[in-house]
């Protein structure tokens, strides 16, 4: 059992037969967290690094913790106490990490493109945990995993991505991944922050969010990015949460049996309300463990796939 | 493998019996059903250990909680294969600190198994016991490790293959035994 490529870098062009395995090993994983010893031992031995050159909770101990349950030794470094502030490149910076004789590497960087690249100049296994715009495909996995978890199956399922959609990483890993897997996807937001020719990415795409939940099975609400209403994308926070802002109002017109989620951090009050955040089907915390046993199928498969040469 | 030159060593009514006698054998050392859990290795000791809780109820009319256990994680070998084995779904619902816990294979070979299933049951809980009951020991064991309840010892050359068949997943209940020269000429390349 292996996957057909010894790297993680996107969710887009991965094949179905990958994504089942991953979910599928992570599901046996998952029964690992609610032992008293939560720890096995398939990667001892191996050294993991995650190099995070931006911010991050949730990706970072997620990764950190789902190593440490495999047995690998890991460092994590991130750029806030390292030699980068003094000047140094990343070619420099991860050779020399290599150097030290590491197996995999766990990269976050805001320019897309930056694990493909390290592809390049290392030998390790390369995981990528959120590049600039592109992808966050561990992200999106377990966003997957969790729907399947809930309702058996992807296929036929009718998945809503609100929010800001135009630089969201992880709206892109679930739309690859959905698509793949057979789940009808839709985005909603206001149309400046929804992607050029979304349209052609195959989904159905609207800009009226109470037009967008009508018939939908699971709402994947996306942090609103403070940051970028300084850019003048949208007019106010007050009108996106009026326009956009999912509230129990609005999840009236969703499916029986719907779901909520949100890949954190939740800004409660400006894209979703407190009391769906908190709500029965709110599985946002399901999310967080998941996404445990999402990145311990992930380390565990890539780990096998290191003598067959260097398939991208 | 080629059926012509296998040799059946149990047929149904043969392993139907030794299941019963390991069942009884179970109950006596263990003084009851009271204290005991089973856990069957994936795939067919998880086969033979329904059929020994359901052997125990017959005989003793008590319900022994059943667990399965994939031992893929734990394995001597992932190192030295270059694709990982696929991991199965572990499933003990139930406590197993001081119980008496019969670990359950189809076939006692190397020992390897065995090994990687008792350090899986050292991080699950502290049993009181652990015994281990097989339906067949090939011998060439690799390791210092023993079963308590045996169905049957074949005498086996290290490169035979023996395999045990169960009605849940195969077209029937059968111990088989495929001589070596089998195997090497199935794949034709091979002298």
């Amino acid at each position: 059992m292996s996957l057909s490529s010894r790297h993680l870098l996107q969710l887009e062009g991965t094949p179905k037969k990958d994504l089942d395995l991953i979910l599928d090993t992570a599901e046996s994983f998952r029964e690992i967290l609610d032992r008293p010893i939560k720890k096995v031992p398939p990667l001892r031995g191996k050294t993991v690094v995650n190099i995070f050159y931006e911010p991050s909770t949730r990706t970072k101990l997620s990764f950190e913790l789902a190593e440490k349950r495999l047995s690998a030794d890991t460092m994590t470094f991130t750029t806030a106490m390292s030699s980068v502030r003094k000047g140094e490149s990343l070619k420099d910076t991860v050779r020399n990490i290599e150097a030290m004789k590491i197996d995999m590497v766990v990269v976050r960087h805001s320019s897309a493109g930056v694990p493909y690249y390290l592809t390049q100049c290392l030998e390790a296994n390369i995981i990528n945990a959120g590049d600039g715009t592109h992808e966050h495909p561990t992200q999106g996995l377990l966003d997957i995993f969790t729907i399947r978890q809930k309702y058996g199956k992807i296929k036929g399922l009718r998945v809503l991505l609100v929010g800001d959609l135009k630089h969201s990483r992880v709206a892109r890993s679930n739309i690859w991944g959905l698509k793949t897997l057979g789940a009808s996807v839709a985005i909603c937001g206001p149309s400046t922050l929804l992607p050029y020719e979304a349209e052609k990415f195959g989904i159905d795409v609207y800009t009226d969010i109470d037009e967008a939940m009508e018939g939908v099975d699971v709402v994947n609400i996306l942090r609103i990015q403070l940051e970028r209403q300084k850019a003048g994308l949208f007019p106010s926070q007050r009108e996106y949460t009026n326009l956009f802002g999912i509230t129990t109002e609005r999840l009236k017109r969703l499916n029986k049996n719907y779901t909520i989620m949100h890949p954190g951090p939740m800004n409660r009050g400006v894209e979703i309300s407190n009391d769906v955040a908190d709500s029965p089907a709110s599985v946002i915390l399901s999310q967080v463990t998941n996404g445990q046993a999402v990145r311990m199928a992930v380390l565990y498969l890539l780990s096998g796939a290191e003598e067959q040469g260097n398939k991208v | 493998m080629n059926k012509n030159n296998a040799h059946e060593i149990m047929d149904d009514h043969k392993m139907a019996r030794a299941i019963t006698r390991i069942a009884h054998e179970i109950l006596e050392r263990n003084g009851g059903a009271e204290s005991l859990v089973i856990v069957g290795i994936l795939t067919r000791g998880a086969h033979l250990a329904a059929r020994l809780a359901e052997t125990i109820k017959g005989i003793e009319g008590v319900d022994i909680p059943v667990g399965l256990m994939d031992i893929n994680l734990y394995r001597d070998d992932v190192h030295f294969n270059p694709d990982q084995p696929e991991v199965r779904k572990t499933e003990i619902m139930f406590d197993i600190d001081e119980k008496n816990l019969i670990l359950v294979d189809d076939v006692l070979y190397t020992g390897r198994t065995i090994r990687a299933a008792l350090s899986q049951i050292i991080d699950l809980g502290r049993p009181w016991t652990v015994q281990l009951a097989v339906l067949v020991d090939r011998g060439h064991r690799q390791l210092p490790i023993r079963a308590d309840y045996v169905g049957k010892n074949i005498p086996t050359s290290f490169e035979d293959n023996v395999r045990v068949y169960f009605t849940e997943s195969d077209e029937s209940d059968q111990v088989v035994l495929y001589p070596a020269t089998d195997k090497k000429s199935k794949n034709g390349e091979i002298k």
